[in-house]
């Protein structure tokens, strides 16, 4: 789908739905995941049909993900970072498994 | 527990060039940007993206540095990362500015005058099968180049009107880029009625740069003119595009579909902290009311670049050191030892506007693409279509905020970003007013969603030293 | 000269002023009996609580010091589910509405024995009234799994339930229409005038000829009252609320300041503001509100807040409703209260009937205007 002109300085380990990917250090996490091959980052509230990065800037909001537990984060405005983790296919967020202790 | 005195929202051409202005002039400023870094989205990627220090996206981006340059080295303090919730004008005239500042964490920053810059975003492009994966903007995919030099692989279709949609394949095709095809969608007529202001868009540096450019991406690109009506097909993610033309329907076959359908002000904030608004028809959009230091009818409220109405980034940065010259006289009673300076600024934003209203009239979008067909999901967020709308309006809502009451359209998390003008556009379509008399649906705080914790947060009003 | 052509509802039986879910429920109730209606509303930014309200169907704690209000809220929460069926029949909009009883939590035994005793007072003056039953934390904790260990009990009155608000407003709407009425908008009323055979209503919309008239206009009435000759001397009363993004089901049970909609979005709200007209939001109360929504349930710490808003309660003086029928302009009634929704089963069965047959009923006496006359008039 997407791929990637400029050879990356640095490579960083995320976990996506489990499994690690090397991507670029200091990316964009929408677009690490668009380079992954993950087009659908979750689901929709009502219909429950996949949607993924639209405006790549923040006003969408169809590019929600949980990140390191935290549910629907705009993966558009977050940069990845080593040892991120990131679970995909979220309708509707249950906040009993994201409370931190 | 002094307030600042100027507090801006927004790291692009505007809020940098007012920050340096403001600081120059010798008042506390603090900037506040979703961002991770000074640029906004024009300049996005200036300091550490991928074309950084290099002229491989042309020099008007390269400009971006250099500005990045001068703010880094005003001594501004900033908060990047930090996503505002909302600006409220206190009993005193002052302003409590609360912004989420990181996880669980929100801060209110006191400020005497604001200076909101908040940019643009594209104005939604609603076609069938627009929600699905592969479907994205023409922004997203040059925020994608800036950032972190991502180009689409394999069959990539752009479609729409407007000219980022031109620049971008350009800017592909000077990369390298293939582009299978480009859907143009901008109605026949506009040439017509865009040649009454030829005279203005020749003596603008877009005569030179938009030549260039279209010689660019019509050299590398297939260009099909005159499309009626496009569509992403796809079962999970996007698998081809179908466009008409007259009698011609075709399919084709792509991953990435990029849309567009030019640029209007973000007013989510604006709107929220009361500032009126008008309708711009040339333009269609709505557009903050501001007098010629881009202050509002909130005093103490300033407005600067795309925010208050589409002029490029050069306009915006000239927007952003006239509204720091209209701070320092509001705090100050001067507007800094030297007024020959903002007589330049203001030739320059005249200079940088020329030619503007060429480009509206060449690439208005058609109307039966902003009022689109019933089955075309117009809010995304809260999955509603043209026709629930269309059904709401008959059934006796005149406005959008009836219609959103009705419908749920606008109630998501994008807060009707993406179904704001269209909702407009279709009652307009249906009842025959004009957008002025309709307006927007009311916009209010949060200006972007942030957490319970974020909200709760904010109960330790007055504490300036929270973000020194 | 041929005459203009007639619009549709410009001569009706009754014209209704307002269209919230006040004005709603009589004009469905009204239609309901056979009667023409024309519902007269205005524009697109009224000040509209049906769009800004919590969608609770109450009676806990409802009445404190009226007796007469108790058992009127508990009337209408129990002829809900059938009005409910009755509107969801007519316009096959699933309402959402549930009865299964709800809960006000407490963070202090003080606070859970002052609840407590207040509504022993009530329940012991032997009107028929709403039971309750007292909760400890663990009780709390078996009907509410997410609530946080602050909490150290409540309250629970099972005739408690919720509906979504919005598309009861919507339904309403459709129901109405359904049998006829005639909604319209942009008709904002600038004189009521008495003719031989009933009212001239005049304003944006032209004139409106009407045999009957009813004022179920919220902060409007106390405008519009006058032109009766009846003295509503409402205000405002801002109530924030905050509502979340849409999330997996974890509330069984609605409070009386937090709830989760059937579509998963979780409101939450609790303030009583005396700001005149401002519908804004400040960050301090919001704050609050949040923080104290925190503490009854932690997890809703993580949530996403999509948006947030000020909404005008209708309020009387002593913030009970008003029922009442003119003497100096006979036909013309006037509706007005700040819990439209719980009160929606009564005014489209009881009251709308009475306005049709003109029985005035002695359930609506304890609500008559006449008790705010040395009340000088708003503003």
């Amino acid at each position: 789908m997407f791929r990637r002109l400029v050879e990356p300085a640095g490579h960083v380990t995320v976990t996506i739905d489990g499994r690690p990917f090397s991507v670029a250090a200091g990316e964009t996490l929408s677009t690490a995941m668009l380079l992954a091959g993950f087009a659908g980052l979750r689901r929709s509230a009502r219909l429950g049909r996949e949607r993924g990065p639209f405006c790549g800037m923040g006003v969408c909001f169809d590019c929600l993900v949980t990140i390191d537990g935290a549910a629907n984060r705009q993966a558009c405005l977050v940069r990845v970072r080593d040892g991120m983790a990131v679970q995909t296919g979220t309708r509707l967020a249950a906040l009993a498994d994201t409370v931190p202790e | 527990m002094m307030p600042f005195d100027l507090v801006i929202v927004g790291a692009g051409p505007a809020g940098l060039r007012a920050a340096v202005e403001a600081a120059a002039g010798g008042l506390s400023v603090m900037l506040v940007d979703e961002g991770r870094e000074p640029g906004g989205q024009i300049y996005r990627g200036s300091e550490s993206g991928a074309f950084a220090g290099t002229a491989k996206l042309g020099p008007d981006y390269a400009a971006g540095a250099v500005l990045a340059a001068a703010f880094r080295a005003s001594g501004v303090q900033a908060l990047f990362g930090a996503t505002v919730i909302q600006i409220e004008r206190e009993a005193d005239g002052s302003f409590c500015v609360s912004v989420a500042t990181g996880h669980d964490k929100a801060v209110v920053i006191r400020a005497k005058v604001v200076i909101a810059a908040t940019g643009a975003q594209e104005r939604p492009f609603p076609i069938d099968g627009w929600t699905l994966p592969g479907v994205m903007t023409a922004g997203a995919a040059q925020t994608m180049l800036k950032a972190d030099g991502v180009v689409p692989d394999g069959p990539v279709v752009l479609a729409g009107t407007g000219p980022l949609l031109y620049l971008l394949a350009a800017q592909y095709a000077a990369l390298g880029v293939a582009i299978d095809t480009l859907l143009d969608t901008a109605a026949p007529g506009n040439w017509r009625r865009a040649l009454r202001h030829v005279p203005g868009f020749l003596a603008s540096r877009y005569a030179f740069k938009g030549l260039g450019l279209l010689c660019k991406a019509l050299a590398a690109t297939r260009i099909i003119r005159g499309v009626e009506a496009v569509a992403a097909i796809g079962d999970t993610r996007l698998s081809a595009v179908a466009y008409r033309k007259g009698a011609t329907e075709r399919t084709i076959p792509a991953h990435v579909l990029l849309l567009h359908h030019g640029v209007v002000p973000q007013i989510n904030l604006t709107w929220s902290a009361g500032a009126q608004h008008r309708w711009n028809a040339a333009r269609l959009a709505f557009e903050p009311v501001r007098d010629a230091s881009g202050q509002t009818d909130v005093p103490g409220l300033f407005i600067a670049g795309d925010s208050g109405g589409i002029g490029g980034a050069q306009a915006a940065e000239a927007e952003g050191a006239l509204a720091a010259f209209g701070v320092l006289r509001m705090l100050r009673g001067t507007a800094g030892d030297d007024d020959r300076t903002e007589r330049q600024w203001r030739r320059r934003l005249a200079v940088s506007l020329r030619g503007r209203a060429f480009l509206d009239a060449l690439y208005a979008p058609r109307q039966s693409h902003l009022s689109p067909p019933d089955d075309v999901i117009v809010c995304r967020c809260e999955e509603v279509t043209a026709g629930d709308i269309r059904k709401a309006v008959r059934r006796g809502a005149m406005g959008p905020n009836q219609v959103k009451a009705f419908t749920r359209a606008g109630m998501g998390p994008c807060q009707s970003r993406m179904c704001g003008l269209t909702t407009v556009a279709i009652i307009a379509a249906e009842t025959g007013q004009s957008p002025s008399d309709i307006g927007h649906m009311r916009l209010r705080a949060p200006v972007k969603p942030v957490t319970v914790a974020q909200i709760a947060s904010l109960s330790d009003t007055g504490e300036r030293s929270a973000v020194d | 000269m041929s005459p203009a052509p007639e619009r549709p509802g410009n001569d009706c039986d009754v014209a209704v002023i307002g269209g919230g879910v006040v004005g709603l429920s009589l004009a469905y109730g009204l239609a309901k009996t056979g009667l023409t209606v024309t519902i007269l509303d205005e524009g697109d930014v009224a000040h509209r609580a049906s769009r800004g309200n919590f969608g609770l169907v109450w009676v806990q704690g409802k009445g404190l010091d009226n007796p007469d209000y108790a058992s009127w809220s508990l009337a209408s929460a129990r002829a809900w589910p059938v009005f409910a069926d009755e509107i969801e029949a007519a316009t096959e909009t699933p309402l959402s509405y549930e009865q299964r009883g709800g809960l006000m939590a407490s963070l202090t035994e003080q606070d859970l024995d002052a609840r407590c005793n207040d509504l022993r007072r009530l329940h012991n003056r032997g009107r028929d009234c709403a039971d309750f039953e007292r909760l400890d934390a663990g009780g709390m904790k078996r009907l509410l799994p997410a609530i946080g260990p602050d909490v150290v009990g409540g309250t629970f009155c099972p005739h408690d339930g919720h509906v979504n608000a919005l598309r009861l407003f919507n339904a309403l709407h459709a129901a109405a229409a359904s049998l006829g009425a005639i909604y319209r908008p942009n008709a904002t009323v600038e004189a009521i005038n008495c003719r031989l055979d009933g009212f001239s209503i005049t304003g944006a919309a032209g004139e409106i000829r009407a045999g009957k008239v009813v004022l179920a206009a919220g902060l409007g009435n106390a405008r519009l009252g006058p032109m009766v000759g009846i003295h509503a001397p409402v205000r405002p009363q801002r109530g924030q609320i905050l509502v979340t993004e849409k999330l997996a089901h974890f509330l069984d049970y609605p409070l009386g300041t937090i709830r989760q909609t059937d579509e998963g979005g979780v409101m939450i709200g609790d303030s009583k503001e005396e700001v005149g007209f401002d519908n804004g939001t400040r960050h301090d109360v919001l704050a609050g509100i949040a923080a104290n929504a925190i503490r009854i349930f932690p997890l809703l710490a993580q949530a996403q807040v999509v948006r947030s808003w000020g909404a005008l309660r209708v309020m009387t003086p002593d913030g009970y409703p008003i029922y009442d029928r003119s003497v100096t302009h006979p036909g013309a009634y006037l509706v007005t209260c700040h819990s439209g929704v719980t009160l929606a089963a009564v005014h489209a069965s009881h009251v709308a009937g009475m306005i049709a047959s003109g029985d005035w009923l002695p359930d609506l006496t304890p609500f008559a205007a006449g008790r705010f006359a040395d009340v000088p008039p708003p503003g």
